[in-house]
């Protein structure tokens, strides 16, 4: 093994060990681990990952790749990013959380109206939730149907919005609410 | 002079031609099937009062008259995409399909790329080339926001790509949109034709048969690639295939342009071109009420 393989390495991806045994990489997360995380967590069918592998880039920053690729990979982007773990507590992107929170069933809060405006504009707001504190999914109904907007922290009786700077919107709330 | 002058002998409309350049573009959006579907996508902005009118000839594209098309719900879901209705011709072009390996050469902001991903229902490969970090980051920004999660980014020069980061030695399909001297873009920038000059058209022509001529040598045998660019001028679209015709082993293949076009012309400026560039569109704006565009489709023969 080559010492590009032992280290995580700032500028390329490395492909996560399916199981924490199998670690080559001090610190990297399992496939497996992520794939508990988001069932755990949030109650999303590990069968949802299935044919997708997973990377880190940079310490603690997990992508999600539709395909297989060698490992390490030396390139700007490898599918989308997912998770940040490194922290205490692990951190979904707003971008997972879009594409695959709709396959959550548990620690989604449902908001609608102005308190979903009140999200998307990236402001914290006082709501009641008797589940866990933590990230939550936040959610509202759209199109006919329930869609994930973003990831939320729930802490001391308030949802704090980490929807990012840069996908921030002033949104009018629906007029069908 | 105005530069566009020099194409009057092309168009057969040149009057017509030149009323829609002076007019400003509609605003389109691409429904996301990676995240939904166009009756979905049209339940929430009828949810939302926002007005859009369908496009005739594709059912994943939709005009919006009066909003701005990124301050609405379904956008900030990234069900939406604003992409120039002209500009989804290519990827149709090139028909990918799920688990293939595509290369996109000149990829940032990623409107093309991101609808190749979902043309392929986000399965197999697209790997987004550009060579300028700053439109590199535009191209994540909106593959994050569209949730494409196939596409792998690459920063190199497309004239000497090498496929060797990837475990593959070849593509099945190539795009080329080239960088290119933009003067079908006039509606949407008015101020585009300021900056012409014909050393330019020259100088990003040969850019442009390097390009194209690394996707033919890139994608296997049986293979497509096709070549855009939204500028009327024969130096960048022709002559560029006449090189790659003569110098790689590919050929002109006809496709069925689903906006009006007219063919690609073999004569232009005492120089002349393989005759099977008549096979390749013209898109002028008067035809559908669209931005200039040109679009060849090739397959690799050898």
């Amino acid at each position: 093994m080559s010492d590009d393989e032992s280290e995580n390495v700032g500028q390329q991806f490395g492909r996560l060990p399916a199981t924490d045994p199998d670690r080559e990489v001090e610190g990297r997360v399992s496939r497996e681990a992520v794939i508990e995380f988001f069932d755990d967590r949030f109650g999303i069918d590990p069968a949802v990952f299935e044919g997708y592998t997973f990377w880190e880039k940079g310490k603690g920053k997990i992508w999600i790749f539709a395909d297989d690729a060698p490992s390490p990979m030396a390139v700007e982007g490898l599918g989308m990013t997912v998770l940040r773990t490194r922290q205490e507590h692990w951190k979904p992107t707003q971008s997972a959380i879009q594409r695959f929170g709709g396959h959550a069933t548990k620690n989604v809060i449902e908001i609608d109206g102005e308190a979903a405006a009140t999200f998307v504009r990236g402001e914290d707001q006082e709501l009641d939730w008797d589940g866990d504190w933590g990230y939550l999914i936040a959610a509202h109904e759209v199109g006919g149907d329930r869609e994930p907007i973003g990831v939320g922290l729930y802490v001391y009786g308030e949802l704090r919005s980490t929807v990012p700077k840069g996908n921030q919107e002033s949104l009018s709330p629906r007029s069908a609410e | 002079m105005n530069p566009l002058e020099r194409y009057a002998p092309l168009i057969d409309d040149y009057d017509a031609f030149l009323a829609a350049c002076e007019r400003p573009l509609p605003s389109v959006v691409r429904v996301n099937t990676i995240k939904t579907d166009p009756d979905r996508a049209r339940r929430a902005l009828d949810e939302e009062g926002v007005d859009y009118e369908p496009v005739e000839w594709h059912d994943d594209l939709f005009r919006l008259p009066d909003a701005s098309p990124g301050t609405n719900w379904p956008y900030f879901h990234g069900w939406l995409h604003g992409q120039e209705e002209v500009s989804a011709v290519p990827a149709l072009a090139l028909d990918p399909q799920p688990g293939e390996k595509v290369w996109d050469s000149c990829a940032a902001p990623g409107s093309k790329t991101t609808q190749l991903s979902a043309m392929m229902d986000d399965r197999g490969v697209v790997v987004g080339n550009d060579n300028n970090l700053g439109r590199l980051s535009s191209l994540r920004h909106n593959a994050e926001r569209l949730g494409v999660t196939n596409l792998v980014v690459t920063k190199q020069d497309g004239r000497n790509f090498s496929l060797k980061p990837f475990g593959f030695d070849e593509f099945d399909r190539a795009i080329v949109d080239a960088p290119c001297s933009c003067e079908g873009t006039i509606r949407k920038n008015p101020t585009t034709l300021e900056e012409w000059t014909l050393e330019h058209v020259h100088s990003v022509a040969a850019v442009q048969k390097g390009i194209l001529s690394r996707a033919v040598q890139a994608t296997k045998p049986g293979g497509t690639v096709v070549y855009s660019t939204c500028t009327f001028a024969p130096e960048e679209n022709e002559a560029v295939i006449d090189h790659v015709l003569e110098t790689e082993n590919c050929e002109v293949v006809d496709f069925d342009c689903p906006l009006d076009s007219v063919s690609g012309v073999t004569e232009w400026e005492g120089d002349s071109y393989d005759p099977s560039v008549t096979n390749t569109h013209r898109i002028y704006p008067h035809l559908n009420d669209t931005g200039g565009f040109y679009c060849a489709k090739l397959e690799v023969t050898a």
